[in-house]
């Protein structure tokens, strides 16, 4: 898989990215540009939409059009996008907290609905781009700049939202293993309908790390590597307790008629 | 659509204003419904589809305003309807729409407020959230009818003006007009000045999303075209990657603002009704300017030589017509359903003038009465 370079779909004369070292986010765009080329996806046909926050300033490298929006509205101005073009590949990159806190609302309807778009979420437990304040899948007692005392509230599961949601096709990864990232945007590319939706567990090493006394980047991805576990393990070997693990893999793949099907499907007696 | 030819019909403000938005060409719709708005939701969902366009509810006005902009960028003239609350949800997105330069029509009902308010009942007070509703620096055009007629005539200017300049309109409509019956007429397609915005060509050399032309608006590309284009609501440069220096960010928002600011005279729209020797002027908008005109009537009958401002662009504030008119009469009234806003721009102009506001809440009409009960009492 790593015979795609992606970059065709960089800037790159705008590198090296702006993201501190160590941040996953690097991993995540090459994954993405690589699954773009793997699909011979035009840049002409593409539109990637972001938000605000560390990973909503994706678009800044990319050589495709792109829309950089408002905190938490990616995904609504990306079904504004899809349903009056729907040629485009519209790719959504939002952040924990652009995309599961403040703009939970749109992920789920767009979930519901199945809008025809692709969200890649890196979720780095907490908000790196304002100083590392807790965001809604930071885990219990974790320590953030606003939970110095450790975070008392639950973090969502959010692919197991989404996929409870109504998505065709939901999927977790983590930076620890990019070609499984690839391979998933790859598959949500080729499905082609529905709203898809991956999950990268990601790392900041800058705010959650070092709240968290990880002394490096090399620790907190060995951390996420002997926490992942497979979905198709868990089963297969009777797993009970997945308390603390990072349950990555396919969490729904399954057909859909997507948004703008349905909308051609009810309206074509009309025209 | 349901006027499909030149003549006349029978509809309620809030239909005319969707019939009008069909007629400029709108092609996409996202809207939360909201009282006393909603009939140009249902009316989008179903006659869009039948004109090739697309509908869709969204899960809330924030995201309906999103998808107007996403929509809009593809190059599909787009629009939502809304109220005073949904209106406050929306902010945030005004000023996306502003900062991507995204042509969009906001029609907004007004409704008794703040807050839930008075859902069904009409109000006024949404003159300035018109204007500030968003933060930052910004320039915004709203124009607001006074008839069934004019939400037609003026829906189809909001849309030309959007187009034209690439920015947000509002049709700032309010409850009476908005649900209110009258018999419109309906040009003829030929009849109509329908603007859309200008597109750069494919061969265009060195495409720059954001370089303006010599008017201060950009070129438009929209997504999908082989020239690569960007939208940025971060502060960008020309080529719409972000750009946090001083010295652009003053460029850009003073341009923003100038876009629209210098065209402003053809922008403002009015009417004038016995103003050339009216000694008593009573400056309306949208539901205070038939109690006014009626008023005005009376009170000329009775030899009191009343007269008429009515405008229909509110922002940006047609200040020329407002000052000359205003030169040579003794008294300003002000009848307006809300504590004295729209009075509040009109003293900015003329400020050693006597001006009575007259101001109704409750979310009950101006009576004629209202006004003529001051117009006799300053004269007598």
């Amino acid at each position: 898989m790593m015979k795609y370079s992606g970059r065709k779909y960089v800037k790159e004369e705008l590198l090296p990215f702006f993201w501190c070292p160590g941040c996953g986010n690097g991993i995540i765009f090459a994954a993405m540009t690589r699954a773009m080329e793997e699909n011979n996806l035009e840049k002409k046909d593409i539109v990637a939409v972001t938000g605000i926050g560390c990973w909503g300033k994706a678009d800044d490298y990319l050589a495709t059009h792109a829309f950089h929006g408002t905190h938490g509205r990616a995904i609504a101005v990306a079904t504004g996008i899809k349903l009056a073009n729907h040629l485009l590949h519209v790719f959504v990159l939002v952040g924990d907290g652009d995309g599961a806190t403040i703009g939970g609302n749109h992920l789920i309807h767009a979930a519901r609905r199945n809008i025809d778009i692709i969200a890649i979420m890196s979720n780095n437990l907490n908000y790196g781009m304002t100083g590392g304040q807790y965001s809604g899948t930071t885990p219990f007692n974790s320590i953030t700049s606003t939970s110095r005392k450790g975070h008392i509230e639950d973090a969502f599961d959010i692919s197991s939202l989404v996929k409870s949601a109504g998505a065709g096709y939901v999927a977790r990864c983590t930076i620890e293993n990019p070609q499984m990232i690839q391979r998933f945007i790859s598959k949500a590319i080729k499905k082609g309908k529905g709203f898809r939706f991956i999950e990268v567990i990601s790392i900041c090493p800058t705010y959650y790390g070092r709240y968290n006394k990880f002394s490096n980047t090399v620790e907190m991805i060995k951390d996420i590597k002997a926490r992942t576990i497979n979905i198709k393990d868990i089963d297969r070997e009777n797993i009970q307790e997945l308390e603390g693990k990072i349950v990555v893999g396919e969490y729904v793949d399954k057909k859909v008629d997507g948004l703008v099907h349905r909308y051609q499907e009810k309206s074509k007696d009309d025209i | 659509m349901i006027c499909n030819k030149k003549g006349r019909y029978f509809l309620q403000g809030n239909i005319a204003a969707g019939e009008a938005a069909l007629i400029s060409g709108a092609r996409f719709f996202a809207g939360y419904p909201i009282t006393p708005s909603s009939e140009i939701a249902e009316h989008a969902s179903q006659h869009l589809p039948i004109a090739g366009g697309t509908f869709i509810q969204m899960e809330d006005e924030i995201g309906s305003l999103a998808a107007v902009i996403g929509a809009s960028m593809t190059g599909v003239k787009a629009y939502t309807a809304t109220s005073g609350p949904g209106l406050s949800l929306m902010s945030e997105n005004i000023g996306l729409a502003c900062m991507v330069e995204a042509p969009c029509v906001i029609i907004s009902v007004q409704r008794a407020g703040p807050s839930t308010g008075l859902a069904t009942k009409p109000a006024q007070g949404d003159f300035y959230q018109f204007r500030y509703g968003t933060h930052g620096d910004h320039m915004i055009i709203a124009l607001s009818p006074a008839s069934v007629q004019e939400c037609f005539d003026l829906t189809i200017k909001a849309f030309n003006f959007a187009e034209r300049f690439r920015c947000p309109v509002f049709l700032a409509l309010d409850a009476i007009i908005a649900k209110m019956y009258e018999t419109v007429n309906i040009p003829g397609l030929d009849e109509l000045e329908i603007f859309n915005r200008k597109k750069a060509s494919s061969s265009h050399k060195n495409y720059l999303p954001y370089k303006p032309e010599e008017n201060g608006v950009p070129l438009f590309v929209p997504f999908g075209s082989t020239l690569i284009t960007r939208a940025n609501s971060s502060g960008h440069g020309i080529d719409g990657y972000p750009c946090a220096d001083d010295d652009n960010h003053d460029k850009l928002v003073r341009r923003l603002v100038d876009k629209i600011d210098r065209y402003k005279e053809e922008i403002s729209l009015f009417n004038e009704f016995n103003t050339s020797d009216a000694e008593i002027l009573i400056i309306s908008y949208g539901c205070s300017t038939r109690p006014a005109l009626s008023a005005m009537k009376r009170a000329r009958e009775k030899g009191i030589k009343a007269g008429v401002l009515q405008l229909q662009t509110l922002w940006p504030f047609p200040e020329t017509i407002v000052k000359s008119s205003v030169s040579k009469v003794k008294l300003i009234l002000v009848p307006e359903l809300s504590l004295g806003q729209f009075r509040s721009e009109i003293i900015k102009y003329c400020p050693d003038k006597p001006i009575i506001s007259i101001n109704k809440l409750g979310g009950v009409t101006i009576q004629p009465g209202d006004i003529l009960a001051f117009l006799s009492k300053e004269t007598e």
